[in-house]
């Protein structure tokens, strides 16, 4: 939490808020490269088989 | 009030100690983890640090880091989307290692931090200041100087290569900065790569390199690569360069310029090398030259500091102090990355906490770069013993006697004393001596102790009231950070013969009194040995001198090459049975290689990793 509320923060101090859609995009696929162990595209894959 | 500075993650961490605005300690983590430019959290520093002050990181005040993890990330991202989609691989490689971890630096800090003490608080103890702004204080909070103009220049930090400050009394204002991806050390570093060393850490060879060559692609350079403006500004023409969005530092389109693709590593140099050498460290000369001036007439200030990896180039250095714009420079010895962990923690003490500077009496603030471990001469035996070495332990006075002697007497001599050296130079703490007199010791100490290329060139040591006698330099340079001619004098007058020789030919002319410091060009990286800062030293140049009539000496750095520079006397110890080194001297202890255990000689030659 206190990492979001830094880099909220700086987006405002550096007013670069159209960072934020690249960022949260980026968690995502970094959030599934995690869950899937592997590469980000994975599970997406293996839905269709 | 105690401040400990960090600087980690990229290349060179340390760590830094100041204790109510004195620099009580001060160490690179390469030294203690024996990995050449270590990178990881400065466990090892930091608790020789903390060590050393006593009283552990509960005593400590505020911990500053050396740079700040969001604007870098910043830069990361907006350069990506700038080169999309090129460099996907690169991002691919990037992103998911900031993702897990280098984002999250914060935590990861206050994690490592509470190993040295549980209830340690990041929230209110740890503070982020900006790369250059970390340079910056490095260069002018220790600096003998009241008020001065304040240039650093590197790579790249967060976003600026590089910048421009004022400093007076405890303040230091940022006036520009020049913004990635235009950074002259960059440029340097793609040359660097295109001649076949390593980014990071062959660009001391490249500088080396230079003077067996001609500077003719210099204009090439500046027509094509680099946009040079008078005041000294530049940018780059990212068509050549690779670094933004590939996995390299030139582009197909560099190689095509200069007719051929890069060198390899270990692949012969050649004339044309050379040359190339020879022009990036003009253009670089130039350039540096440009913003000197373009700062003297506009700040007005009288002394300069300088501070980054491109500050490491002495001489550059040398041109800056002998253009005479400014009345006095001061290079920060640590000058890379690893004394942004200095700057961090000075800046946090002068500007965030608003102290005063110490008085200097004219004495800069680094104490020599004395600032590593030491060991008691009791500590030295009882660890040479137990590395089963054979030595005899003698007074103060008969150490340096038979120092001295054996330096006269051609051997190289490993120098293992007090404190060690804060920064890349080996100042007369961990070095390896030799007699600057003898024309076989350039290439003894090259081939046979240092195991490098035979082209590099090295440094001479020399008392500091015997400099003008033998070199052209008017001022003191305890940190061998500047370069300068070998007085006229001492040379020796070169046959029409050799006047003719090119290139590597070059090498093997005795070119002055002290040939094995003297440069091709008849340069040479100086380093003036004060008592006030090492006596030791100065002892046994002096010592030395007695004996010869000679106060110059060889000093190069305790190591061989890929080795981080020797912290124990065990490293010592070890490098000296691994080399031929001939004489190690560890405090007030004397071994002679002859005495050794043979079975105890390593093999030193492939022991590292080359750099």
């Amino acid at each position: 939490m206190e990492f979001l509320i830094e880099l909220w923060a700086f987006m405002r101090a550096r007013k670069k808020f159209w960072l934020l859609p690249i960022i949260v995009v980026m968690a995502l696929f970094g959030g599934l490269v995690v869950l899937s162990q592997g590469s980000a595209v994975a599970p997406f894959i293996y839905t269709i088989f | 009030m105690r401040i400990l500075g960090v600087s980690a993650f990229y290349h060179d961490s340390a760590a830094v100690l100041i204790d109510d605005g004195r620099i009580a300690a001060a160490a690179q983590e390469e030294r203690f983890s024996r990995q050449k430019h270590d990178a990881s959290f400065p466990e090892k520093a930091i608790a020789y640090c903390l060590e050393q002050a006593g009283g552990g990181l509960g005593k400590v005040d505020y911990v500053a880091f050396y740079d700040k993890p969001f604007l870098k990330f910043e830069r990361l991202l907006e350069t990506y989307l700038a080169f999309a989609p090129k460099g996907f691989q690169s991002f691919r490689m990037a992103i998911p290692l900031w993702l897990k971890e280098k984002l999250f630096q914060k935590n990861l800090l206050g994690r490592e931090f509470r190993k040295f003490d549980d209830g340690f608080d990041g929230r209110e103890k740890l503070l982020f200041a900006e790369h250059h702004q970390s340079h910056a204080a490095s260069a002018f909070f220790p600096s003998p100087f009241e008020d001065a103009a304040v240039l650093t220049m590197d790579g790249v930090g967060e976003w600026a290569t590089t910048s421009v400050a004022l400093g007076s009394g405890n303040r230091l204002e940022m006036i520009k900065e020049i913004h990635f991806p235009h950074s002259l050390g960059l440029l340097y570093s793609a040359f660097t790569y295109y001649t076949g060393f390593r980014v990071n850490s062959g660009e001391y060879k490249l500088m080396g390199l230079a003077p067996y060559g001609e500077p003719r692609y210099a204009g090439l350079i500046t027509d094509n690569l680099i946009d040079v403006k008078s005041d000294g500004s530049f940018r780059l023409d990212q068509s050549y360069f690779d670094y933004c969005s590939g996995l390299t530092m030139t582009k197909p389109r560099f190689h095509d310029l200069f007719g051929a693709p890069p060198r390899r590593p270990e692949e012969l140099l050649t004339q044309r090398h050379m040359d190339l050498a020879a022009s990036i460290q003009a253009v670089t000369e130039d350039v540096v030259l440009k913003i000197t001036r373009w700062l003297a007439d506009e700040t007005g200030a009288s002394n300069l500091c300088l501070a980054g990896g491109v500050a490491l180039n002495c001489v550059a250095n040398g041109k800056v102090l002998g253009d005479g714009r400014f009345a006095d420079i001061w290079i920060q010895p640590a000058a890379g990355d690893a004394g942004g962990a200095l700057g961090a923690a000075l800046l946090v003490y002068h500007r965030f906490m608003d102290r005063s500077r110490r008085p200097l009496d004219g004495q800069d603030a680094m104490r020599g770069s004395f600032l590593g471990p030491e060991f008691t001469q009791s500590q030295i035996e009882e660890r040479l013993l137990r590395a089963e070495a054979k030595f005899t332990s003698m007074s103060d006075g008969e150490t340096i006697a038979a120092a001295a002697a054996a330096l006269a007497d051609g051997k190289a001599v490993g120098w293992f004393q007090g404190r060690m050296e804060f920064g890349p130079r080996a100042l007369g703490g961990r070095s390896i001596l030799g007699d600057a007199r003898s024309p076989a010791m350039q290439k003894i100490l090259n081939l046979k102790v240092k195991y490098r290329e035979s082209f590099r060139p090295f440094a001479p040591s020399v008392l500091a009231e015997d400099l003008a006698d033998w070199f052209e330099l008017d001022r003191q340079s305890p940190y061998m950070l500047v370069v300068a001619d070998v007085a006229k004098k001492r040379r020796r007058q070169m046959s029409d013969e050799e006047k003719t020789l090119f290139g590597i030919d070059k090498l093997n002319v005795v070119r002055s009194e002290i040939p094995a410091v003297t440069h091709v060009d008849y340069s040479a990286r100086i380093q003036t040995v004060h008592t006030s800062t090492n006596p030791r030293y100065h002892a046994l140049i002096k010592r030395f001198k007695d004996l010869t009539g000679c106060p110059v000496i060889v000093n190069t750095s305790f190591n061989v090459r890929g080795e981080p520079i020797v912290c124990t006397p065990e490293d010592a110890f070890y490098c000296f049975m691994g080399t031929e080194i001939d004489v190690l001297v560890a405090g007030n202890c004397y071994l002679d290689k002859e005495d050794q255990d043979t079975s105890l000689k390593r093999d030193y030659k492939d022991a590292f990793e080359l750099d």
